[in-house]
């Protein structure tokens, strides 16, 4: 009797493994979306486009970035092109989970001309090179992304005519001065489920001004992660028919701009004793100031103004604890002896490939990423001719 | 023991067009199971000709034979089923295209032709485009094509559709955002023959459904808005086995030569009214030259960068139109690309452009 219901037993077991692996046996590639990005010229916030392609030749499950197939788009349709040869080609070089669609993911990609050299506005190959060269200096960023909620053009939810109560209860406030919440949380936690590295979020001191940081990521990851959360962004507002807006001056008056304060350090100011390197790169970043600011954002002439919290761009100051100088070193950091500064310069809407990789090279007195790379400011000429005047 | 029952809906291409004259009943099954259903286990059907236009005289009947099954994107335990239409007497219907393009592929499987169609249109409501202002235009194209932001409209939907395609398991490879704001394409492919144009009008069938669910319609003229504006295409990416081995370059430029000798025929194939639409400008060439390039987009056919780099692959026909048959247009770049004897033009409905198209050729001494 035991016999039979131990064979019965093997019987059941059988039948279960053969069927189970039998679909494993024959199962093909359940087809999924890549959803791949690329930063399309114009700048690094808002002109992020994508397009969607089938995989059907390996797994979700099992797939990495360098699996992807590299691929092109219609660069007369965004400005990119040179001449009649219209393609533009996109190399896959980071891959996250999509956080919108179900059996998806997204990849980010840098382009190039048909001929192999990076389009012309292939910043990220510019910082990674720059990176790539000084590997061992583990360069840690963080950055806090400031930025307005828009809609149709005005600051949302701001009054029809007039303007809110002025500046006081909404930086990290709670009650119903406090406008854009569940947009930006929405954001938080998509980027979140993407795998990037958000550190934290907060109100911001404008009414319907907010602020996520990124970080902390070593090199070109702190990029990568900057622009992947302006897509998701540019996503959500797009489901809300709202803008996203990234001016560093966006209303004049005494309401604040938008910044990105970077947040940096390397291995050697990490370690025991690393304030001494600390202050050698705020001796180091004096030299270049005059350059530097040029790739903290285009119009930063207007947010710097030495109020709200702003210094002035026409001289270099650092100071611990201060938030009208140039840089800050955190009272913390000082009393450690070690750890990271601010760089409070630059604005809301700096490419963060370029900003990240020339922050790193003025600190350490390497070579960094060109002046002929950015669309040359009006303003430029009038920093220069104060910062000479006040050094007489 | 019975089986279960399920649900099979017959479709067909009832003869106004091939992208919203598709129609459709449902026949319940009781005889074998789902899991054991082929396209060739299933009955033939028929349908009240008269009620679509399509009868001849007083047998009213056009009789519908399964010719291919998918799953169902919107049922469960239920199936599409793809006919062709034939009269009583078994000739088939007048535009049952399918069958002519069968025909073609069926007398050279050995070339393995291969395609991919870029089917692009418009999302409209109430007969405008969807969410245009209600006055006036919205801001110049620029800043649609791939985007992401508020600028962009009817994602939701177009993602609905691509989503409810790979269920059915519907060969589409992509999906993006097109030039004018609440303008979009899908590419279907690849397919060998005959599945093209399969796939391609399931996937314009699945788009009926989703139009109808949300009350929008799906449009496919060349150029349905005049001005600073693009119409849309139905770009055609083909290879025959021959042009993706190594050393192909020579068999697609082979195919290019030959496509010269046919033009002023072929582009009837490619939609009506395509005439609106090619200008030479926003990316189009003229109907009435026949040119081709490498990487160029303002050219009759264009043979990417890649291909011409790698010496094999395949070649874009650009000229097509978003309302082409695409069993018609398949099996006439193919036919038309090798030197065979393809489609005739007596297919085609005439269209008045077509006689100035010849004229304006004819001047340009092509």
């Amino acid at each position: 009797h035991s016999q039979q219901e131990s064979l019965k037993l093997q019987f059941l077991y059988f039948i279960v493994f053969y069927s189970t692996n039998l679909s494993i046996i024959n199962m093909t590639v359940q087809p999924w979306i890549a959803e791949y990005v690329w930063v399309s010229g114009k700048n690094t916030f808002s002109d992020l486009r994508s397009k969607y392609k089938t995989v059907t030749n390996i797994c979700i499950s099992k797939v990495t970035v360098e699996d992807m197939p590299v691929w092109n788009f219609d660069g007369s349709s965004t400005g990119q092109h040179r001449g009649d040869n219209t393609e533009i080609v996109i190399h896959p070089v980071a891959m996250y989970t999509h956080p919108f669609l179900e059996n998806a993911k997204v990849v980010l990609c840098e382009c190039f001309y048909p001929d192999g050299t990076p389009e012309k506005n292939n910043t990220r190959k510019v910082a990674k090179e720059i990176f790539d060269s000084h590997a061992e200096d583990e360069p840690m960023f963080g950055l806090e992304q400031e930025y307005f909620i828009f809609k149709n053009g005005k600051p949302f939810m701001w009054p029809e005519n007039g303007f809110p109560a002025p500046q006081a209860d909404y930086y990290c406030g709670n009650g119903s001065q406090v406008c854009g919440r569940e947009l930006v949380l929405e954001h938080y936690q998509s980027c979140l489920k993407m795998g990037l590295k958000i550190s934290g979020v907060n109100a911001e001191v404008a009414p319907s001004q907010w602020e996520y940081q990124v970080g902390p990521c070593i090199g070109i990851e702190n990029g990568d992660h900057m622009i992947m959360s302006r897509w998701v962004y540019a996503k959500i507002a797009e489901k809300y028919g709202l803008e996203i807006n990234f001016e560093p001056k966006p209303i004049k008056g005494d309401w604040n701009g938008s910044g990105c304060h970077m947040n940096f350090s390397t291995k050697a100011m990490r370690a025991e004793g690393g304030l001494k390197a600390i202050e050698q790169a705020c001796e180091n970043l004096k030299h270049t100031f005059l350059d530097d600011i040029k790739f903290y954002g285009g119009d930063n002439n207007e947010r710097m103004t030495g109020a709200h919290e702003t210094s002035k761009l026409s001289e270099f100051t650092h100071g611990i604890g201060t938030r009208h100088t140039s840089v800050r070193i955190g009272n913390d950091i000082a009393k450690a002896g070690k750890g990271y500064f601010e760089d409070r310069r630059p604005a809301s809407n700096i490419d963060p490939y370029l900003a990240t990789a020339r922050f790193f090279t003025s600190s350490m007195g390497y070579d960094g990423p060109s002046v002929d790379l950015l669309e040359p400011q009006q303003w430029w000429a009038a920093v220069e001719a104060e910062a000479k005047a006040s050094s007489k | 023991m019975q089986p279960e029952s399920w649900i099979a809906e017959y479709v067909w291409l009832s003869g106004k067009n091939t992208y919203n004259d598709v129609r459709s009943k449902y026949k319940t099954i009781t005889n074998i199971s789902i899991e054991q259903a082929t396209v060739d286990k299933l009955p033939e059907w028929n349908f009240d000709g008269s009620s679509t236009g399509q009868h001849r005289g007083d047998n009213t009947e056009i009789v519908i034979r399964p010719a291919a099954m998918y799953n169902h994107p919107f049922l469960q335990s239920a199936k599409v089923v793809l006919c062709e239409c034939f009269y009583p007497d078994g000739t088939p219907e007048k535009n049952n295209t399918r069958i002519v393009a069968k025909k073609i592929f069926d007398a050279h499987t050995a070339d393995e032709p291969m395609f991919g169609l870029e089917q692009e249109y418009f999302i409209y409501k109430g007969g405008a485009p969807f969410m245009w202002p209600e006055n006036g235009f919205p801001a110049p194209q620029a800043d649609y094509y791939c985007g992401n932001g508020s600028q962009v409209t009817g994602r939701e939907i177009a993602l609905e559709h691509y989503q409810a395609c790979l269920r059915m398991e519907l060969k589409i490879s992509g999906m993006n955002a097109e030039v004018a704001p609440s303008q979009w394409e899908f590419q279907v492919g690849p397919c060998v023959g005959i599945e093209e144009g399969d796939h391609l009008v399931m996937a314009r069938w699945c788009y009926q459904k989703i139009a109808e669910k949300y009350g929008l319609e799906i449009n496919y003229e060349p150029k349905p808005i005049k001005g600073d504006w693009n119409g849309s295409g139905c770009h055609m990416n083909f290879s025959t086995k021959a042009m993706r081995e190594k050393g192909g370059i020579k068999a697609i430029n082979d195919a290019v030569k030959n496509l010269e000798k046919t033009f002023l025929d072929d582009v009837k194939f490619y939609g009506g009214d395509n005439n609106q639409r090619m200008t030479g400008a926003h990316e189009t060439s003229k109907l009435s030259e026949f040119t081709s390039g490498i990487g160029t987009r303002h050219t009759s056919v264009r043979i990417g960068n890649d291909i011409a780099a790698a010496g094999q692959g395949y070649f874009e026909d650009r000229r097509p139109a978003s309302n082409i048959d695409p069993y018609l247009a398949t099996a006439r770049l193919y036919s038309s690309s090798m030197g065979y004897p393809g489609p005739a033009v007596d297919c085609l409905e005439p269209q008045a452009w077509w006689a100035e198209l010849e004229a304006e050729a004819k001047k340009n001494g092509q």
